[in-house]
């Protein structure tokens, strides 16, 4: 759907020429709700920008649908805008304008037919659940009943991609909820390639199939959800993970376990487990397998996706044999093991 | 005894009225005069001032209309329009005056300096209330593939309609002021009137009475226009 070829952005300002994106490439499937996410100032907001043009790459090729949007004219760019639909983090509704009219905005400028377009307007506001607030002025709307009439009218003339700019950062957690399953329904419904920039890592973790992640002008990381949860491969990656995932054991706490078996040998191990292994009951067979003790220090449980995922921090006790032993058992029952100490 | 104070002044102003009513007249000719310049004026002024201040926004770096010569021509001509008091402007059109209207006494000769110094301020006012749009605003309207033209009658001008009305009042009150002086050299209405009457004949009732009309005719302009613009944000909320 999307094809991004090393695009590169570079503000030019009398002082300095400041680099926004460095030779970016990415790819998004049809029909996938892919999310971006990068600290403020790593140039994600310029990154979507760029897919409809509002900013200019300065160099780079990027290919929507078949069709290069860097090369268009200004004509041909306004017609591929309109397949391009667009939502954002303050609404951008106008205040001169009903609910309703503002749905009507899009198809006006698409010249769409009056009664042809008021029928489209009133099936969009049904579809995101505030028909009823058709004639009321935006001003009236709570920030999730606005964010609905953006995506409504960003929905207008039936575009096949969807951006959305930090589309529910200005809401609170119950909203954001309700506004991401409104894209994940018309996502699966209208078979409606989403691309949306975040910098919560819990939106990605409720609605994307596949993240990248943007640090410092550089994708650093791309893959499924679930794997770079799992297995984030860069400090990047990681430090998102933990804002949401507790994984970290104070040290303090540590130290002073490990004193208290001196004479014995100890590890401490991360153990990470998705889906269908976060059910079997792997430790427990490992603890009667071999002449160990498991010490359970952290465990967590978490959803991505509707898939289950996990990570268990243990402290296993016993001979060095028995310890390294139990670690391969685990491994060799697909999870993920990271020794910490 | 308060009765008898409240009917014999009543009867004096009534006196003072009977005495005075070429006043009344020359007043009410004189402010229908100033209504009838002011208005037109103001019409003028927001026919030309409205595009040129649309055009000084949207030829800015990066807006719709991008163009940076033009924007620094309109905007240096606009300054030096505005650097010059009203006073000598009034004077150094005299000439262009005479080739519209065929003279430079009376309202319709008025009209032409009015309305010329207006347009300079109009399109200022005008520029400032569309830049207090927010740029997002734009943005969405661009994303949805509009163009130029589309940005500016359907997002910048409804956006900044309130502050645009206010702007109409500002400067119509401006021109009641500048109207006066347009007066003092024959332009007619309440500022010939003052100062031909008023000033140069002793006529104290003639300045007094001028002076309360225009305070009155300010504040009604005000109040209609924040009326108006009450209830074009009301309508919002």
């Amino acid at each position: 759907m999307i094809e991004i070829r090393s695009l590169t952005k570079i503000y030019h300002s009398p002082h300095q020429d400041i680099l926004a994106l460095d030779n970016v490439s990415l790819s998004i499937k049809r029909g996938e709700i892919f999310g971006i996410i990068g600290l403020s100032g790593a140039g994600k907001s310029t990154l979507i920008r760029c897919i409809n043009m509002l900013e200019k790459p300065s160099q780079g090729s990027i290919v929507v649908d078949g069709q290069d949007i860097t090369t268009l004219n200004q004509n041909e760019l306004r017609q591929a805008r309109q397949k391009i639909g667009m939502i954002f983090q303050q609404f951008n509704l106008l205040s001169s304008r009903t609910v309703f009219d503002n749905v009507m905005f899009p198809l006006e400028i698409a010249h769409i037919p009056i009664k042809q377009a008021r029928k489209r307007a009133a099936e969009l506001l049904e579809l995101v659940g505030i028909l009823d607030k058709s004639h009321v002025y935006p001003d009236q709307l709570s920030g999730g009943q606005k964010q609905r009439v953006g995506i409504a009218r960003a929905l207008a003339n039936n575009p096949k991609l969807l951006l959305s700019d930090e589309a529910t950062s200005a809401l609170d957690p119950q909203t954001t909820r309700s506004i991401l399953k409104l894209l994940k329904d018309i996502n699966s419904q209208l078979n409606l390639t989403i691309l949306l920039i975040t910098h919560d890592m819990n939106v990605i973790k409720q609605v994307c199939d596949r993240v990248a992640v943007i640090n410092d002008s550089h994708i650093v990381e791309v893959g499924d959800v679930l794997s770079v949860f799992s297995n984030p491969g860069t400090p990047t990656s990681q430090s998102f993970i933990n804002a949401i995932v507790n994984k970290d054991i104070p040290e303090e706490y540590t130290q002073s376990l490990l004193k208290t078996h001196e004479n014995k040998f100890s590890r401490m191990i991360r153990v990470s487990f998705i889906g269908s292994a976060a059910g079997d009951p792997v430790i427990s067979s490992m603890i009667k397998k071999y002449d160990i003790d498991a010490n359970i220090l952290y465990g967590n449980i978490d959803r991505v996706k509707d898939v289950p995922f996990g990570n268990l921090t243990l402290e296993l006790i016993g001979s060095r044999e028995a310890v390294e032993e139990s670690m391969n058992y685990l491994k060799t029952n697909g999870l993920e093991i990271e020794v910490i100490q | 005894m308060l009765e008898h104070i409240l009917t014999s002044n009543v009867v004096l102003l009534g006196n003072i009225w009977a005495d005075n009513s070429w006043i009344a007249e020359k007043v009410l000719l004189a402010t229908w005069e100033t209504i009838y310049m002011v208005a037109i004026s103001t019409g003028i002024s927001y026919l030309i001032g409205l595009p040129l201040g649309v055009i000084l926004v949207t030829t800015e770096p990066g807006h719709v209309l991008e163009s940076k010569g033009l924007n620094r021509i309109l905007s240096t001509i606009i300054n030096a329009v505005r650097s010059i008091p009203f006073i000598i402007f009034l004077i150094l059109v005299i000439p262009f005056t005479r080739l519209i209207v065929g003279t430079s006494i009376g309202t319709a000769a008025s009209m032409v300096p009015l309305s010329l110094a207006a347009i300079p301020f109009v399109a200022r006012m005008v520029e400032n209330s569309l830049k207090e749009i927010e740029w997002g605003l734009i943005e969405a309207a661009l994303s949805m593939g509009a163009n130029a033209w589309q940005v500016i009658s359907k997002v910048l001008i409804p956006e900044a309609l309130p502050s645009i009305i206010l702007g109409v009042a500002i400067t119509t009150i401006n021109l009641v002021g500048y109207s006066a002086m347009a007066g003092i050299v024959g332009g007619g209405g309440l500022g010939t009137l003052a100062y031909y009457y008023g000033y140069q004949r002793y006529e104290d009732m003639i300045m007094w009475v001028t002076v309360i009309v225009l305070i009155v005719f300010v504040q009604c302009v005000q109040m209609l226009g924040d009326k108006m613009v009450t209830k074009t944000v009301n309508k919002r909320r």
